[in-house]
């Protein structure tokens, strides 16, 4: 007999879990039937992920150089720029911030850099409030969890589930299913903790080297609040997230969009590019940004990895993945879950922990066919 | 990718690659298919020394022992013929793989030029021998499950569709989410067996719902797998090979 390990265990419950399998099922079925609406011309389709997936290439090849230039000129724009190398060294740059203002709350923006740090439990440890406003992340903190998916993470709930949650932390809340009278009350709790917050915490989509620019893909607005009503923004991001040139961020802006929701645009795409000037009425006093490795040089080093860095987190891998389709994004218990987690997540974090991952795929291909920026090439 | 390309001019001779799993499961639909090929006019030579394609030690990531199998096949198939392949996987491994595989090694140029000489079945017959299928069966329902190798490694779902669509009495049907992987995957399935079941079961269900008595599929992997599971569910769908169902479809039998 085998003995069952830790992943099988999860993946087991998954599987004898139908209200996960059917939440799952339901949600990936309609992500991915948008996404194929959005780029149903397969001319178009192709030719955006060629340029796209070049965009990126280059980047890579470039990534020292282009890091230096986007300090350079985020420091000319007034964004102060850090490094981390390890997770550890990041949570303690963000702590420095925090109490350099005096600082007991922050309120977040969705950010899987700021997961994989595990942010909010390691402030918390140090009594700073931790807020996510991102209505899945929200959701997915108030029961206690972590994210199932990278872009939709409360995507193992249906509506019901969301509706018992709100009913057991919030009593005084007439009970209610309706989506949208939900996420009523979840704007209503939250923009009470935008005003108190000190500090806003966001992750970033691109950071073009050449202008010193930000670029914050976002649906909710809750982005755009984290960005700019606090009195201090901390961007955290990995390091391989920059781009050359600004005229690389429509292409890519298009192809994340329709392949992450099948949208044609974001609801919101934020483009930060300074503190607040002189004369301006808005807008943070201070922004940062922090720079993670955790790893990333190492898989950069690395001829048969490098490509993987290409990712713009855009889901579409998990969305088509039979088998994380199946168990969930829970089921590989690390930060990113489905077939592009099961590749960087063993690089990052250890054999140990994550070297069963790879053998949850099936080699169908069904992740490589949809990636915008072809990984694998 | 298969939309670039280049087929050859329709050959005298070709090599025949049997697979292991056609050799262990499915011999008949060995011999159909080179019952096929020969009916078109193409001597088929089968070199007795072939073994396996190498791709079990390949996916599970040992290269070298991937490489010691492959050789065999490298010094089997050392002339200048097509090597037809009944099988989107292991035509996969020969055409897509095996120059990733021998890389900077000494065999490099012999594996490039033989990877380029590979051929799944079902894109022969279409792109080469530009074949026309006469059908003499009696009219029936089918399902046809296309491999994840044969649909997105090799690119040749539309050479199944094609083939069976040539057969008049056939009425080909789609099962729901037929892009989707039967979830056998070779070692996946000995590693995951919970997920890989649900994945079948799935699958199986799905054809079952069509009311069709016959499954076809272009590899013996996905057949094994999903008729095995139609058998467990009781549902007395028979599964075969293509190359078996379209002989046995096209020839007229002298019983
Ligand atoms: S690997 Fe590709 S498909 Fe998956 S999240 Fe990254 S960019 Fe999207």
């Amino acid at each position: 007999m085998q003995v069952t390990s830790d992943f099988q265990g999860r993946c087991r419950e998954a599987l004898n879990d139908p209200q996960i399998r059917r939440n799952f099922r339901f949600a990936m079925d309609g992500l991915m039937s948008k996404r194929r609406a959005s780029l149903g011309d397969e001319d178009e389709r192709e030719g955006l992920r060629a340029r796209c997936a070049a965009i990126r290439a280059n980047a890579l090849a470039r990534l020292p150089d282009l890091l230096e230039q986007l300090e350079r000129n985020c420091t000319e724009n007034g964004i102060r720029v850090h490094w981390a190398e390890t997770v550890q060294e990041a949570n303690r740059i963000v702590l420095d911030i925090v109490r350099g203002h005096h600082a007991r709350r922050l309120i977040k923006g969705k950010s899987m850099v700021s997961e994989e740090m595990g942010l909010n439990h390691f402030l918390e440890g140090q009594g700073i409030e931790c807020l996510e406003s991102d209505l899945g992340e929200y959701i997915v903190q108030l029961a206690g969890e972590t994210p199932s998916h990278i872009i939709a993470p409360a995507i193992h709930k249906n509506r019901q589930e969301v509706a018992e949650l709100f009913r057991r932390k919030f009593p005084d809340i007439p009970f209610q299913e309706d989506p949208e009278a939900l996420a009523r009350s979840a704007r209503r709790i939250l923009r009470e903790k935008f005003e108190q917050a000190e500090i806003g915490l966001s992750g970033v989509n691109f950071a073009v080297a050449e202008t010193g620019t930000l670029c914050l893909v976002e649906n909710e607005g809750n982005g755009r609040m984290c960005t700019t009503v606090p009195p201090v923004h901390i961007a955290v991001t990995g390091i391989e997230k920059v781009v050359e040139r600004l005229g690389d961020i429509p292409p890519l802006l298009d192809l994340l969009v329709r392949s992450a929701t099948g949208q044609h645009i974001s609801t919101y795409f934020n483009m930060i590019s300074s503190p607040r000037r002189e004369g301006e009425r808005d807008g943070p006093r201070e922004v940062h940004l922090l720079l993670l490795d955790n790893g990333r040089s190492r898989i950069h080093r690395d001829a048969q990895l490098i490509d993987t860095l290409r990712c713009i987190r855009c889901g579409a891998c998990m969305n088509h993945c039979p088998v994380y389709g199946r168990i969930g994004g829970h089921a590989y218990g690390s930060t990113i879950p489905g077939p592009i987690g099961s590749v960087v997540e063993p690089q990052k974090e250890g054999l140990a922990r994550f070297g069963e991952l790879p053998t949850a795929s099936t080699l169908c291909g069904a992740c490589a066919e949809v990636c915008p920026v072809r990984i694998p090439r | 990718m298969k939309q670039d390309r280049h087929y050859p001019e329709r050959p005298d001779k070709v090599y025949f690659f049997g697979t292991c799993l056609v050799d262990l499961l499915y011999p008949e639909a060995g011999i159909a298919a080179m019952e096929l090929l020969r009916r078109e006019g193409v001597g088929v030579i089968f070199p007795h020394g072939q073994t396996c394609c190498g791709q079990p030690a390949w996916n599970a990531g040992y290269r070298e022992q991937a490489r010691q199998v492959a050789r065999a096949q490298l010094r089997c198939f050392a002339r200048d013929y097509p090597i037809v392949v009944p099988s989107g996987s292991c035509a996969g491994m020969m055409h897509l793989h095996y120059p990733e595989l021998f890389r900077d090694t000494p065999e490099q140029a012999q594996a490039e030029a033989l990877a380029a000489r590979v051929y799944e079945l079902t894109e022969f017959l279409v792109h080469v021998l530009k074949i026309r299928l006469t059908d003499l069966g009696p009219p029936t329902r089918v399902a046809l499950h296309t491999s994840c190798s044969a649909r997105r490694g090799m690119g040749v779902a539309a050479e199944h569709e094609g083939l069976i669509g040539q057969l008049g009495n056939v009425e080909l049907v789609e099962p729901q989410r037929k892009e989707e992987c039967c979830g056998f995957g070779g070692t996946f399935a000995l590693k995951h067996p919970d997920i890989s079941t649900e994945m079948v079961s799935e699958k199986a269900r799905l054809i079952a719902e069509t009311g069709v008595r016959e499954l076809v599929s272009g590899d013996c992997g996905c057949l094994m797998n999903i008729a095995g599971r139609l058998g467990h569910q009781g549902s007395g769908i028979r599964g075969r090979h293509i190359a078996s169902f379209l002989w046995e479809r096209t020839h007229a039998s002298d019983e």
